[in-house]
Protein backbone atom coordinates (compact mmCIF):
# COMPACT_ATOMS: atom_id res chain seq x y z
CA UNK A 1 0.00 0.00 0.00
CA UNK A 2 1.25 3.48 -0.81
CA UNK A 3 0.99 6.05 1.94
CA UNK A 4 -1.35 8.38 0.01
CA UNK A 5 -3.98 5.67 -0.04
CA UNK A 6 -3.74 5.44 3.73
CA UNK A 7 -3.73 9.14 4.63
CA UNK A 8 -6.53 9.88 2.18
CA UNK A 9 -8.76 7.90 4.56
CA UNK A 10 -7.69 9.75 7.74
CA UNK A 11 -10.89 11.83 7.99
CA UNK A 12 -12.92 8.60 8.22
CA UNK A 13 -10.50 6.32 10.01
CA UNK A 14 -8.98 8.78 12.48
CA UNK A 15 -11.75 11.32 13.00
CA UNK A 16 -14.89 9.27 12.15
CA UNK A 17 -16.16 11.98 9.82
CA UNK A 18 -19.45 11.11 8.13
CA UNK A 19 -21.62 13.17 5.79
CA UNK A 20 -25.12 14.20 6.81
CA UNK A 21 -27.49 14.91 3.92
CA UNK A 22 -28.79 18.45 4.24
CA UNK A 23 -32.08 17.47 2.61
CA UNK A 24 -33.18 14.17 4.20
CA UNK A 25 -30.83 13.98 7.19
CA UNK A 26 -29.41 10.56 6.28
CA UNK A 27 -25.93 10.09 7.76
CA UNK A 28 -23.55 8.39 5.33
CA UNK A 29 -20.29 6.74 6.27
CA UNK A 30 -18.17 7.27 4.31
CA UNK A 31 -19.50 10.56 2.99
CA UNK A 32 -20.51 10.56 -0.66
CA UNK A 33 -21.26 13.08 -3.38
CA UNK A 34 -24.84 11.87 -3.91
CA UNK A 35 -27.31 10.83 -1.22
CA UNK A 36 -28.58 7.30 -2.05
CA UNK A 37 -31.83 8.03 -0.20
CA UNK A 38 -32.98 11.27 -1.82
CA UNK A 39 -30.44 12.15 -4.52
CA UNK A 40 -29.41 15.43 -2.88
CA UNK A 41 -25.83 16.59 -3.23
CA UNK A 42 -25.29 18.82 -0.23
CA UNK A 43 -23.86 17.44 2.97
CA UNK A 44 -22.47 18.66 6.25
CA UNK A 45 -19.77 16.86 8.18
CA UNK A 46 -20.99 14.96 11.19
CA UNK A 47 -18.86 12.94 13.57
CA UNK A 48 -20.07 9.37 14.13
CA UNK A 49 -21.61 8.53 17.47
CA UNK A 50 -19.30 6.05 19.12
CA UNK A 51 -21.77 3.56 20.54
CA UNK A 52 -23.95 0.94 18.90
CA UNK A 53 -24.89 -2.72 18.91
CA UNK A 54 -23.78 -5.80 16.99
CA UNK A 55 -26.05 -6.86 14.12
CA UNK A 56 -23.90 -9.82 13.05
CA UNK A 57 -20.35 -11.09 13.56
CA UNK A 58 -17.92 -13.84 12.65
CA UNK A 59 -14.53 -15.06 13.78
CA UNK A 60 -11.91 -15.08 11.04
CA UNK A 61 -9.74 -18.19 11.52
CA UNK A 62 -8.05 -18.16 8.10
CA UNK A 63 -6.71 -14.63 7.75
CA UNK A 64 -5.07 -12.59 4.97
CA UNK A 65 -1.30 -12.15 5.43
CA UNK A 66 -1.53 -8.66 7.00
CA UNK A 67 -3.75 -10.13 9.72
CA UNK A 68 -2.25 -13.54 10.46
CA UNK A 69 -0.63 -12.21 13.65
CA UNK A 70 -4.11 -11.23 14.92
CA UNK A 71 -6.01 -14.44 13.98
CA UNK A 72 -8.38 -15.62 15.20
CA UNK A 73 -10.15 -12.27 15.36
CA UNK A 74 -13.77 -11.21 15.25
CA UNK A 75 -15.29 -8.83 12.73
CA UNK A 76 -18.73 -7.40 13.22
CA UNK A 77 -21.28 -5.18 11.58
CA UNK A 78 -22.70 -2.79 14.16
CA UNK A 79 -25.48 -0.26 13.93
CA UNK A 80 -24.56 2.93 15.70
CA UNK A 81 -27.01 4.89 17.78
CA UNK A 82 -27.74 7.25 14.88
CA UNK A 83 -28.51 4.41 12.43
CA UNK A 84 -25.15 4.27 10.63
CA UNK A 85 -23.95 0.72 9.98
CA UNK A 86 -20.28 -0.13 9.63
CA UNK A 87 -17.89 -3.06 9.75
CA UNK A 88 -14.84 -3.36 11.98
CA UNK A 89 -13.00 -5.81 14.16
CA UNK A 90 -14.49 -6.46 17.59
CA UNK A 91 -11.66 -6.78 20.10
CA UNK A 92 -10.84 -6.83 23.81
CA UNK A 93 -13.21 -9.68 24.52
CA UNK A 94 -13.22 -13.47 24.21
CA UNK A 95 -14.60 -14.31 20.76
CA UNK A 96 -16.86 -16.90 22.41
CA UNK A 97 -18.57 -14.16 24.41
CA UNK A 98 -19.71 -12.18 21.37
CA UNK A 99 -23.44 -12.13 20.72
CA UNK A 100 -25.78 -10.43 18.28
CA UNK A 101 -27.22 -7.42 20.06
CA UNK A 102 -24.26 -6.82 22.38
CA UNK A 103 -23.41 -3.19 22.92
CA UNK A 104 -20.13 -1.88 21.58
CA UNK A 105 -18.27 1.36 21.25
CA UNK A 106 -15.61 2.55 18.83
CA UNK A 107 -11.95 2.89 19.75
CA UNK A 108 -8.94 4.05 17.77
CA UNK A 109 -6.49 1.21 17.17
CA UNK A 110 -3.81 -0.13 14.88
CA UNK A 111 -5.67 -2.16 12.25
CA UNK A 112 -2.99 -3.74 10.09
CA UNK A 113 0.68 -3.74 9.18
CA UNK A 114 1.76 -3.72 5.57
CA UNK A 115 5.05 -5.59 5.85
CA UNK A 116 6.03 -4.84 2.27
CA UNK A 117 5.98 -1.04 2.53
CA UNK A 118 6.27 -0.84 6.32
CA UNK A 119 3.09 1.19 6.70
CA UNK A 120 1.17 0.91 9.94
CA UNK A 121 -2.51 1.53 9.27
CA UNK A 122 -4.70 2.84 12.07
CA UNK A 123 -8.42 3.16 12.30
CA UNK A 124 -11.48 2.16 14.30
CA UNK A 125 -12.33 -1.07 16.03
CA UNK A 126 -15.29 -2.06 18.18
CA UNK A 127 -14.81 -2.95 21.84
CA UNK A 128 -17.46 -4.10 24.32
CA UNK A 129 -19.25 -1.06 25.72
CA UNK A 130 -18.65 -2.10 29.33
CA UNK A 131 -14.93 -2.44 28.76
CA UNK B 1 -35.96 -8.03 -30.13
CA UNK B 2 -35.24 -11.31 -31.88
CA UNK B 3 -35.84 -14.67 -30.20
CA UNK B 4 -32.52 -16.05 -28.95
CA UNK B 5 -31.35 -19.65 -28.61
CA UNK B 6 -28.42 -21.45 -27.01
CA UNK B 7 -27.37 -23.91 -29.64
CA UNK B 8 -24.23 -25.47 -28.26
CA UNK B 9 -22.20 -25.69 -25.06
CA UNK B 10 -18.73 -26.69 -23.97
CA UNK B 11 -16.65 -26.72 -20.84
CA UNK B 12 -13.36 -28.00 -19.53
CA UNK B 13 -13.15 -30.28 -16.54
CA UNK B 14 -13.03 -28.10 -13.44
CA UNK B 15 -10.19 -28.60 -10.98
CA UNK B 16 -6.56 -27.94 -10.18
CA UNK B 17 -5.37 -28.20 -13.76
CA UNK B 18 -1.63 -27.66 -13.38
CA UNK B 19 -0.86 -28.57 -16.99
CA UNK B 20 -3.27 -26.01 -18.48
CA UNK B 21 -2.85 -22.25 -18.86
CA UNK B 22 -5.49 -19.52 -18.92
CA UNK B 23 -5.52 -19.53 -22.72
CA UNK B 24 -5.48 -23.34 -22.97
CA UNK B 25 -8.55 -23.53 -20.77
CA UNK B 26 -10.52 -20.91 -22.67
CA UNK B 27 -9.73 -22.25 -26.13
CA UNK B 28 -10.58 -25.82 -25.10
CA UNK B 29 -14.04 -24.78 -23.88
CA UNK B 30 -14.61 -22.48 -26.87
CA UNK B 31 -13.74 -25.12 -29.47
CA UNK B 32 -15.93 -27.62 -27.68
CA UNK B 33 -18.90 -25.21 -27.80
CA UNK B 34 -18.37 -24.45 -31.49
CA UNK B 35 -18.19 -28.14 -32.35
CA UNK B 36 -21.22 -28.95 -30.20
CA UNK B 37 -23.31 -26.23 -31.91
CA UNK B 38 -22.48 -27.01 -35.50
CA UNK B 39 -21.90 -23.34 -36.41
CA UNK B 40 -19.25 -22.63 -39.03
CA UNK B 41 -18.39 -19.18 -37.70
CA UNK B 42 -18.90 -16.80 -34.81
CA UNK B 43 -19.51 -13.09 -35.32
CA UNK B 44 -18.51 -11.87 -31.90
CA UNK B 45 -17.31 -13.10 -28.51
CA UNK B 46 -17.90 -11.91 -24.95
CA UNK B 47 -15.63 -13.31 -22.22
CA UNK B 48 -16.41 -13.22 -18.52
CA UNK B 49 -13.36 -13.19 -16.29
CA UNK B 50 -13.05 -11.73 -12.83
CA UNK B 51 -9.40 -10.99 -12.42
CA UNK B 52 -6.94 -12.76 -14.71
CA UNK B 53 -4.74 -9.71 -14.10
CA UNK B 54 -4.27 -10.66 -10.46
CA UNK B 55 -4.32 -14.43 -10.96
CA UNK B 56 -1.85 -14.67 -13.86
CA UNK B 57 -0.99 -11.09 -14.82
CA UNK B 58 -2.88 -11.29 -18.11
CA UNK B 59 -5.49 -8.73 -19.22
CA UNK B 60 -6.67 -7.84 -22.74
CA UNK B 61 -8.45 -11.20 -22.86
CA UNK B 62 -10.67 -10.52 -25.87
CA UNK B 63 -7.69 -10.22 -28.16
CA UNK B 64 -5.57 -13.04 -26.80
CA UNK B 65 -8.44 -15.53 -26.85
CA UNK B 66 -9.58 -14.53 -30.37
CA UNK B 67 -5.99 -14.94 -31.54
CA UNK B 68 -5.58 -18.37 -29.95
CA UNK B 69 -8.97 -19.42 -31.30
CA UNK B 70 -7.55 -18.59 -34.70
CA UNK B 71 -10.25 -16.10 -35.68
CA UNK B 72 -8.65 -13.02 -37.19
CA UNK B 73 -10.10 -9.62 -36.26
CA UNK B 74 -12.99 -11.15 -34.30
CA UNK B 75 -14.75 -8.48 -32.20
CA UNK B 76 -14.09 -9.81 -28.69
CA UNK B 77 -14.73 -8.18 -25.33
CA UNK B 78 -14.07 -9.07 -21.74
CA UNK B 79 -16.67 -8.14 -19.11
CA UNK B 80 -16.30 -8.16 -15.34
CA UNK B 81 -18.71 -8.30 -12.44
CA UNK B 82 -16.62 -10.28 -9.94
CA UNK B 83 -17.95 -13.84 -9.58
CA UNK B 84 -20.93 -12.90 -11.80
CA UNK B 85 -18.66 -12.13 -14.78
CA UNK B 86 -19.76 -15.28 -16.62
CA UNK B 87 -23.44 -14.48 -16.22
CA UNK B 88 -22.74 -10.95 -17.40
CA UNK B 89 -20.94 -12.28 -20.50
CA UNK B 90 -24.00 -14.42 -21.28
CA UNK B 91 -26.31 -11.42 -20.88
CA UNK B 92 -24.25 -9.25 -23.22
CA UNK B 93 -24.11 -12.02 -25.82
CA UNK B 94 -27.89 -12.35 -25.48
CA UNK B 95 -28.35 -8.61 -25.97
CA UNK B 96 -26.08 -8.63 -29.02
CA UNK B 97 -28.05 -11.41 -30.74
CA UNK B 98 -31.48 -10.13 -29.64
CA UNK B 99 -30.70 -6.64 -30.91
CA UNK B 100 -29.74 -7.85 -34.36
CA UNK B 101 -26.20 -6.55 -34.09
CA UNK B 102 -24.72 -10.05 -34.50
CA UNK B 103 -26.20 -13.41 -35.51
CA UNK B 104 -23.86 -15.88 -33.79
CA UNK B 105 -22.12 -14.90 -30.56
CA UNK B 106 -20.02 -16.90 -28.13
CA UNK B 107 -20.37 -16.24 -24.40
CA UNK B 108 -17.41 -17.69 -22.55
CA UNK B 109 -16.00 -17.57 -19.07
CA UNK B 110 -12.62 -18.50 -17.67
CA UNK B 111 -10.51 -18.29 -14.53
CA UNK B 112 -7.06 -19.71 -13.86
CA UNK B 113 -6.79 -19.58 -10.07
CA UNK B 114 -4.01 -21.99 -9.10
CA UNK B 115 -0.99 -20.17 -10.53
CA UNK B 116 -0.88 -18.13 -7.32
CA UNK B 117 -0.54 -18.85 -3.59
CA UNK B 118 -3.56 -19.28 -1.35
CA UNK B 119 -2.89 -15.86 0.16
CA UNK B 120 -2.65 -14.36 -3.34
CA UNK B 121 -5.98 -15.94 -4.27
CA UNK B 122 -7.56 -14.59 -1.08
CA UNK B 123 -6.32 -11.12 -2.02
CA UNK B 124 -7.56 -11.43 -5.61
CA UNK B 125 -11.02 -12.61 -4.58
CA UNK B 126 -11.30 -9.93 -1.91
CA UNK B 127 -11.16 -7.27 -4.63
CA UNK B 128 -14.88 -8.08 -5.11
CA UNK B 129 -15.54 -6.60 -1.64
CA UNK B 130 -15.15 -3.01 -0.43
CA UNK B 131 -11.40 -2.55 -0.07
CA UNK B 132 -11.47 0.45 2.28
CA UNK B 133 -14.43 -0.45 4.50
CA UNK B 134 -14.44 -4.26 4.57
CA UNK B 135 -11.15 -5.78 3.43
CA UNK B 136 -9.11 -3.11 5.29
CA UNK B 137 -10.56 -4.44 8.56
CA UNK B 138 -9.60 -8.04 7.86
CA UNK B 139 -12.80 -9.31 6.21
CA UNK B 140 -12.43 -12.28 3.85
CA UNK B 141 -15.05 -13.76 1.52
CA UNK B 142 -15.85 -16.66 3.82
CA UNK B 143 -16.05 -13.98 6.52
CA UNK B 144 -18.61 -11.90 4.62
CA UNK B 145 -20.86 -14.91 3.99
CA UNK B 146 -20.38 -15.94 7.63
CA UNK B 147 -21.81 -12.53 8.60
CA UNK B 148 -24.84 -13.32 6.42
CA UNK B 149 -25.07 -16.81 7.97
CA UNK B 150 -25.04 -15.54 11.57
CA UNK B 151 -27.68 -12.91 10.73
CA UNK B 152 -29.81 -15.57 9.00
CA UNK B 153 -29.49 -18.00 11.91
CA UNK B 154 -30.34 -15.25 14.38
CA UNK B 155 -33.40 -14.02 12.46
CA UNK B 156 -34.85 -17.32 11.21
CA UNK B 157 -33.34 -20.04 13.34
CA UNK B 158 -31.45 -21.52 10.40
CA UNK B 159 -29.27 -24.32 11.75
CA UNK B 160 -25.79 -25.77 11.31
CA UNK B 161 -27.41 -28.93 9.89
CA UNK B 162 -29.27 -26.93 7.23
CA UNK B 163 -25.99 -25.43 6.04
CA UNK B 164 -24.32 -28.84 5.98
CA UNK B 165 -27.25 -30.32 4.04
CA UNK B 166 -26.56 -27.91 1.17
CA UNK B 167 -22.99 -29.17 0.82
CA UNK B 168 -24.02 -32.84 1.12
CA UNK B 169 -26.78 -32.46 -1.50
CA UNK B 170 -24.51 -30.64 -3.94
CA UNK B 171 -21.78 -33.25 -3.59
CA UNK B 172 -24.41 -35.96 -4.21
CA UNK B 173 -25.24 -34.24 -7.52
CA UNK B 174 -21.62 -33.43 -8.35
CA UNK B 175 -20.65 -37.08 -7.89
CA UNK B 176 -22.52 -37.64 -11.17
CA UNK B 177 -20.85 -34.76 -13.04
CA UNK B 178 -17.77 -35.86 -15.01
CA UNK B 179 -16.53 -32.25 -15.11
CA UNK B 180 -16.73 -31.67 -11.35
CA UNK B 181 -13.64 -30.80 -9.34
CA UNK B 182 -14.82 -32.91 -6.38
CA UNK B 183 -17.02 -35.64 -7.89
CA UNK B 184 -17.60 -37.54 -4.66
CA UNK B 185 -20.15 -37.68 -1.88
CA UNK B 186 -19.61 -36.24 1.58
CA UNK B 187 -21.54 -36.68 4.84
CA UNK B 188 -23.10 -34.26 7.31
CA UNK B 189 -20.48 -35.28 9.88
CA UNK B 190 -17.65 -34.53 7.44
CA UNK B 191 -18.99 -31.01 6.89
CA UNK B 192 -19.60 -30.36 10.57
CA UNK B 193 -16.18 -31.58 11.66
CA UNK B 194 -14.16 -29.89 8.88
CA UNK B 195 -11.79 -27.02 9.65
CA UNK B 196 -13.44 -23.78 10.76
CA UNK B 197 -12.73 -20.90 8.34
CA UNK B 198 -15.02 -18.12 9.59
CA UNK B 199 -17.61 -19.11 12.21
CA UNK B 200 -19.98 -20.79 11.50
CA UNK B 201 -18.62 -21.61 8.03
CA UNK B 202 -16.21 -24.53 7.76
CA UNK B 203 -14.05 -25.49 4.83
CA UNK B 204 -16.74 -27.87 3.50
CA UNK B 205 -19.23 -24.97 3.48
CA UNK B 206 -16.96 -23.19 0.96
CA UNK B 207 -16.60 -23.57 -2.79
CA UNK B 208 -13.02 -24.31 -3.83
CA UNK B 209 -10.26 -22.53 -5.77
CA UNK B 210 -10.64 -23.85 -9.31
CA UNK B 211 -9.22 -23.66 -12.82
CA UNK B 212 -11.73 -23.95 -15.62
CA UNK B 213 -13.60 -22.48 -18.56
CA UNK B 214 -17.03 -22.79 -20.13
CA UNK B 215 -18.51 -21.45 -23.37
CA UNK B 216 -21.90 -21.41 -25.06
CA UNK B 217 -23.06 -20.34 -28.52
CA UNK B 218 -26.01 -17.98 -28.82
CA UNK B 219 -27.87 -17.34 -32.05
CA UNK B 220 -31.38 -16.60 -33.25
CA UNK B 221 -34.05 -19.26 -32.94
CA UNK B 222 -34.39 -19.12 -36.74
CA UNK B 223 -30.72 -19.97 -37.28
CA UNK B 224 -30.82 -22.58 -34.49
CA UNK B 225 -33.65 -24.41 -36.29
CA UNK B 226 -31.64 -24.51 -39.51
CA UNK B 227 -28.57 -25.92 -37.73
CA UNK B 228 -30.61 -28.95 -36.80
CA UNK B 229 -28.95 -29.49 -33.40
CA UNK B 230 -30.53 -29.48 -29.95
CA UNK B 231 -31.18 -25.94 -28.78
CA UNK B 232 -32.96 -24.13 -25.95
CA UNK B 233 -34.52 -20.67 -25.84
CA UNK B 234 -33.35 -17.76 -23.71
CA UNK B 235 -36.57 -16.07 -22.65
CA UNK B 236 -35.51 -13.89 -19.73
CA UNK B 237 -32.43 -11.95 -18.68
CA UNK B 238 -32.21 -9.91 -15.50
CA UNK B 239 -29.27 -7.98 -14.07
CA UNK B 240 -29.10 -5.91 -10.90
CA UNK B 241 -26.48 -4.32 -8.67
CA UNK B 242 -26.49 -3.38 -5.01
CA UNK B 243 -24.16 -1.77 -2.48
CA UNK B 244 -20.85 -3.62 -2.60
CA UNK B 245 -20.36 -3.34 1.18
CA UNK B 246 -22.55 -5.74 3.13
CA UNK B 247 -23.12 -3.23 5.93
CA UNK B 248 -24.55 -0.71 3.46
CA UNK B 249 -27.53 -2.96 2.69
CA UNK B 250 -30.86 -2.81 4.46
CA UNK B 251 -31.28 -6.53 5.17
CA UNK B 252 -28.29 -8.78 5.92
CA UNK B 253 -30.28 -11.99 5.42
CA UNK B 254 -31.39 -11.50 1.83
CA UNK B 255 -29.65 -10.85 -1.50
CA UNK B 256 -31.64 -7.94 -2.87
CA UNK B 257 -29.72 -7.88 -6.17
CA UNK B 258 -30.79 -11.49 -6.79
CA UNK B 259 -34.40 -10.59 -6.02
CA UNK B 260 -34.30 -7.65 -8.45
CA UNK B 261 -32.54 -9.64 -11.20
CA UNK B 262 -34.99 -12.55 -10.84
CA UNK B 263 -37.99 -10.21 -10.97
CA UNK B 264 -36.70 -8.66 -14.21
CA UNK B 265 -35.87 -12.01 -15.82
CA UNK B 266 -39.22 -13.58 -14.90
CA UNK B 267 -41.11 -10.53 -16.13
CA UNK B 268 -39.29 -10.64 -19.47
CA UNK B 269 -40.08 -14.35 -19.79
CA UNK B 270 -43.72 -13.79 -18.82
CA UNK B 271 -43.35 -16.29 -16.00
CA UNK B 272 -43.58 -16.52 -12.23
CA UNK B 273 -41.23 -18.51 -10.01
CA UNK B 274 -43.87 -21.29 -9.87
CA UNK B 275 -43.31 -21.90 -13.59
CA UNK B 276 -39.64 -22.76 -13.04
CA UNK B 277 -38.80 -26.47 -12.81
CA UNK B 278 -35.21 -26.31 -11.49
CA UNK B 279 -32.38 -23.85 -10.93
CA UNK B 280 -28.64 -23.48 -10.83
CA UNK B 281 -27.86 -20.93 -8.11
CA UNK B 282 -24.66 -19.35 -6.83
CA UNK B 283 -23.68 -21.54 -3.85
CA UNK B 284 -20.22 -20.07 -3.29
CA UNK B 285 -20.93 -20.84 0.38
CA UNK B 286 -23.69 -23.05 1.77
CA UNK B 287 -25.52 -20.06 3.25
CA UNK B 288 -25.51 -18.40 -0.19
CA UNK B 289 -27.67 -21.15 -1.68
CA UNK B 290 -30.19 -20.82 1.14
CA UNK B 291 -30.27 -17.01 0.96
CA UNK B 292 -30.58 -16.99 -2.84
CA UNK B 293 -33.37 -19.58 -3.05
CA UNK B 294 -35.30 -17.34 -0.65
CA UNK B 295 -34.32 -14.10 -2.38
CA UNK B 296 -35.52 -15.22 -5.83
CA UNK B 297 -38.78 -16.48 -4.33
CA UNK B 298 -38.37 -20.26 -4.59
CA UNK B 299 -38.91 -20.47 -0.82
CA UNK B 300 -40.35 -18.04 1.71
CA UNK B 301 -37.77 -15.99 3.66
CA UNK B 302 -36.38 -18.21 6.41
CA UNK B 303 -37.65 -21.45 4.83
CA UNK B 304 -34.75 -22.18 2.48
CA UNK B 305 -32.70 -24.15 5.01
CA UNK B 306 -35.60 -26.34 6.05
CA UNK B 307 -36.35 -27.09 2.38
CA UNK B 308 -32.82 -28.42 1.85
CA UNK B 309 -32.99 -30.56 4.99
CA UNK B 310 -36.30 -32.07 3.82
CA UNK B 311 -34.85 -32.97 0.42
CA UNK B 312 -37.02 -30.54 -1.53
CA UNK B 313 -34.01 -29.28 -3.47
CA UNK B 314 -32.53 -32.73 -4.19
CA UNK B 315 -32.56 -34.26 -7.69
CA UNK B 316 -35.86 -35.98 -6.95
CA UNK B 317 -37.25 -33.10 -4.88
CA UNK B 318 -40.02 -30.67 -5.77
CA UNK B 319 -37.52 -27.95 -6.84
CA UNK B 320 -34.09 -29.36 -7.70
CA UNK B 321 -31.27 -26.88 -7.05
CA UNK B 322 -27.75 -27.20 -8.45
CA UNK B 323 -28.11 -30.49 -10.30
CA UNK B 324 -24.56 -29.93 -11.59
CA UNK B 325 -23.13 -30.14 -8.08
CA UNK B 326 -23.09 -26.36 -7.82
CA UNK B 327 -20.03 -24.30 -7.12
CA UNK B 328 -19.43 -26.44 -4.03
CA UNK B 329 -18.75 -29.76 -5.76
CA UNK B 330 -18.33 -28.82 -9.42
CA UNK B 331 -15.84 -26.08 -8.55
CA UNK B 332 -15.86 -22.29 -8.86
CA UNK B 333 -13.47 -20.82 -11.44
CA UNK B 334 -15.11 -17.47 -10.76
CA UNK B 335 -15.34 -16.01 -14.27
CA UNK B 336 -16.46 -19.34 -15.76
CA UNK B 337 -19.14 -20.13 -13.20
CA UNK B 338 -22.01 -18.12 -14.71
CA UNK B 339 -21.47 -19.73 -18.11
CA UNK B 340 -21.08 -23.23 -16.62
CA UNK B 341 -24.50 -22.76 -14.98
CA UNK B 342 -25.98 -22.19 -18.47
CA UNK B 343 -24.19 -25.35 -19.66
CA UNK B 344 -25.97 -27.37 -16.96
CA UNK B 345 -29.39 -25.84 -17.68
CA UNK B 346 -28.85 -26.61 -21.38
CA UNK B 347 -28.01 -30.23 -20.57
CA UNK B 348 -31.03 -30.67 -18.33
CA UNK B 349 -33.42 -29.08 -20.86
CA UNK B 350 -32.04 -31.14 -23.77
CA UNK B 351 -32.01 -34.37 -21.74
CA UNK B 352 -28.26 -34.78 -21.96
CA UNK B 353 -27.07 -34.51 -18.34
CA UNK B 354 -24.60 -37.32 -17.67
CA UNK B 355 -24.34 -40.24 -15.26
CA UNK B 356 -27.83 -40.35 -13.84
CA UNK B 357 -28.23 -36.73 -12.76
CA UNK B 358 -30.69 -36.00 -15.60
CA UNK B 359 -33.98 -34.81 -14.09
CA UNK B 360 -36.67 -37.43 -14.69
CA UNK B 361 -39.73 -35.20 -14.95
CA UNK B 362 -39.04 -33.66 -18.39
CA UNK B 363 -38.12 -30.18 -17.17
CA UNK B 364 -39.34 -27.38 -19.43
CA UNK B 365 -38.05 -24.20 -17.77
CA UNK B 366 -34.78 -23.63 -15.93
CA UNK B 367 -33.22 -20.71 -14.09
CA UNK B 368 -29.56 -19.73 -13.70
CA UNK B 369 -28.62 -17.28 -10.94
CA UNK B 370 -25.06 -15.95 -10.77
CA UNK B 371 -23.78 -13.60 -8.06
CA UNK B 372 -20.93 -11.13 -7.69
CA UNK B 373 -19.19 -10.56 -4.36
CA UNK B 374 -21.40 -10.83 -1.30
CA UNK B 375 -24.39 -9.83 -3.44
CA UNK B 376 -23.19 -6.58 -5.00
CA UNK B 377 -24.37 -7.89 -8.37
CA UNK B 378 -26.55 -10.67 -9.69
CA UNK B 379 -27.57 -12.08 -13.05
CA UNK B 380 -30.62 -14.27 -13.56
CA UNK B 381 -31.52 -16.04 -16.80
CA UNK B 382 -34.61 -18.02 -17.72
CA UNK B 383 -34.14 -20.77 -20.29
CA UNK B 384 -36.80 -22.94 -21.89
CA UNK B 385 -37.05 -26.01 -24.05
CA UNK B 386 -37.36 -25.26 -27.76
Amino acid sequence: MFSARDWREYPRRYRLEAGKCKKCGKVLFPARLVCPECGAREFETEILLETGKVLTYTVIRVAPSQFTDQAPYAIAIAELTNGVKLMAQLVDCDVDDIKVGMEVRIEFRRVQTDDHHGILSYGYKFVPKWY
Amino acid sequence: MRDVAVVGVGMTRFGELWEKSLRDLYVEAALSAIENSGVDRIDSMIIGCMTSGLFVGQEHLGSIMADYLGIKHLPASRVESACASGGLAFRHAFIEVASGMSDIVMAGGVEKMTDISGDGATYALATAADQEYEVFHGATFPGLYALIAVAHMEKYGTTRDMLAAVAVKNHDNGSMNPNAQYPFKITMDMVKSSVMVADPLRILDCSPITDGAAAVILTTVDIAKKLGKAYIKVTGSGHATDAIALHSRDDLTTIAAATAAADKALKMAGKTIKDIDFAEVHDCFTIAEIAVTESVGIFEPGKGGEAVLKGETALDGSFPINTSGGLKSKGHPVGATGVAQIVEVYKQLTGSAENGRQLKNNPKVGMAQNMGGSGGSSLVHILEVA
